[in-house]
């Protein structure tokens, strides 16, 4: 049912680039199965939400598409995975090379208790071996395109965490971006700040998304209708739909969709 | 009634509670009394810099024995320390493994592990088949007894850095040993420090496994395959015998060693404490 979905879906359409692409992957914890045969086509650039109830399967999706969830143990899935067409599970694919490609920002902010430069320079300091110059450089590009630039601009050698909630964010933002990757995933990352904090975050995902792939996992709904162009729906760990914003919120083929959307249910 | 009584027993535990306090820090600070009462006047600066006396005569230092116990707690850190770190990173990092419960289950035997047996072990093993006490068989007496106290204390302050700290270097592309190394290690490195502290300070104290293994040298020797003299041996020998100038010198020996345990303390307090590390904001 879900796959027939993804395959009427206009985007998934041969010819138009999928910057992620799952075909029929299903993922397992132990004995527990959280995704069941999952047919999810990402465009290239532009923001897509995972939206759906807690312990859906939004977050075990995401983090499956840099690998993340390799870091637990007995853990087993089916299917692939492709990152512009190729097959990010298949056997020449260096995990390290692939989150360096996919950046990740977490629902809490995790800078590390280094200063603000050190932090945004980590990336592309081991990654790309850059030095001096050329690393003050990304450094500076990075923060600006999170936005966070002119607040830091003066204290780059202070320690990140002093930074206020929404800051950190940001920086681990900048933290991702510095690494140029082709996709950003995002699991709830406004779901610990303030609305003011919120906003900010927003503001800046929409600057990014015309040169990004962009994918939020976000439990507020407004967030999702306000962000995204596309957005995603499970629903216990299978894709029930997926299709632009405005046609999810508006008018979604699945009932079970509509429901979650008005609040009739998750 | 009723609200009265809550009051009247809070206000006994809570005595309660302090006087357990007090009564904890009791012994260390009569210790201190007593040592400065006997030890201190035999404290001057011939007493850093001097060889000892032939028991019996006035005078002399204990310049061998305070060189000797620095020369073994240094010997002790490098075996103990980049040991008792590594094992502390592979148990924190693969937590469940059978083979980490079995180390982990080991060291904590071996930390409780009476030290006079461990100085037995090391006679029969690095004594004996090499044909002499030395200084490098009492370092590594006081390296293995050093190594399971840095394991769990590593281990302990590694487990403490947020997983998220984790998964934010792994996302950034960084390997897991390069994670653990630059991340997990820097984060936790303050408790790490204070942790190695604690072992050095408690082993610069340490008198049984020494007893077999430095045995104790009434000279000048900084060679490592030579006995060398111990504060707590040379402690040991003056205050087993029978004259009272001995004794003087025990006590003020004993002054000294609680004053380099001290120092040590204090280094780790500072350590931990000047770093940004885990906990605060």
């Amino acid at each position: 049912m879900s796959a027939s979905v993804a395959r009427t879906d206009a985007s998934s359409a041969p010819g138009v680039a999928a910057a992620v692409e799952a075909r029929k992957f299903s993922f397992w914890y132990g004995e527990k199965q959280a995704l069941f045969d999952i047919e999810l086509s990402i465009p290239s650039n532009g923001i897509t939400a995972l939206i759906g109830p807690s312990g859906c399967g939004k977050s075990t999706f995401l983090r499956s598409v840099n690998r993340m969830n390799e870091t637990l143990t007995d853990i087993r899935r089916e299917g692939d995975m492709l990152l512009h067409g190729k097959d990010i599970y298949g056997s020449g694919v260096d995990v390290v090379d692939l989150r360096s490609r996919v950046g990740m920002v977490f629902q809490r902010s995790n800078p590390f208790p280094k200063s603000i430069y050190a932090n945004t320079a980590y990336g592309p300091r081991i990654n790309r071996g850059l030095r001096g110059r050329a690393l003050d450089e990304v450094v500076e590009v990075s923060l600006r395109r999170a936005a966070l630039w002119d607040e830091v601009k003066d204290r780059l050698g202070t320690n990140a965490l002093g930074l206020s909630g929404g800051q950190q964010q940001r920086l681990c933002i900048a933290r991702a971006l510095a690494n140029e990757p082709e996709v950003l995933l995002l699991d709830e990352p406004a779901s610990a700040l303030d609305p003011v904090a919120t906003q900010r975050i927003e503001e800046l995902l929409f600057e990014l998304k015309s040169q990004l792939t962009i994918v939020i996992v976000t439990h507020n709904l407004q967030q999702a209708g306000r962000l995204s162009d596309r957005t995603a729906f499970f629903y216990l760990g299978r894709l029930v739909e997926v299709g632009p914003t405005d046609v999810m919120f508006t008018r979604p083929r699945e009932e079970r969709t509509e429901a979650y959307i008005t609040g009739r249910f998750g | 009634m009723s609200r009265r009584r809550r009051q009247a027993q809070s206000v006994m535990m809570i005595s309660m509670t302090y006087a357990a306090a007090a009564i904890a820090t009791l012994p260390l600070l009569l210790i201190l009394l007593h040592l400065l009462r006997e030890g201190a006047a035999f404290i001057r600066p011939g007493f850093f810099t001097e060889m000892p006396m032939p028991v019996g005569e006035d005078g002399g230092g204990m310049a061998n024995a305070i060189v000797g116990t620095l020369i073994l707690v240094g010997v002790a850190s490098v075996i103990g320390l980049p040991i008792g770190i590594g094992a502390g990173m592979y148990l924190a990092e693969r937590r469940g493994a059978p083979f980490a419960t079995a180390v982990r289950f080991l060291s904590d035997v071996l930390n409780g592990l009476p030290s006079i047996v461990l100085g037995i072990f090391a006679w029969e093993f690095l004594v004996r088949p090499f044909g002499g006490f030395s200084a490098m068989a009492g370092g590594l007496a006081l390296g293995a007894m050093m190594i399971p106290l840095v394991t769990r204390t590593t281990e302990e302050m590694i487990r403490l850095v947020p997983v998220s700290l984790r998964e934010a270097a792994l996302a950034l592309g960084y390997t897991r040993w390069r994670t653990s190394m630059t991340i997990v290690l820097r984060t936790a490195l303050p408790g790490i420090v204070t942790g190695a502290l604690v072992a050095i300070a408690r082993i610069a104290g340490e008198t049984a496994p020494l007893l077999f293994t430095a045995l104790g040298n009434q000279f000048w020797s900084t060679s490592l395959d030579e006995p060398i003299a111990a504060l707590p041996l040379q402690i040991f020998s003056y205050a087993i015998s029978p004259y009272d100038t001995a004794h003087a010198q025990a006590w003020a020996g004993a002054l000294v060693l609680i004053a380099i345990v001290l120092v040590i303390s204090l280094i780790a307090r500072y350590a931990t404490r000047s770093r940004f590390g885990l906990g605060g904001d």
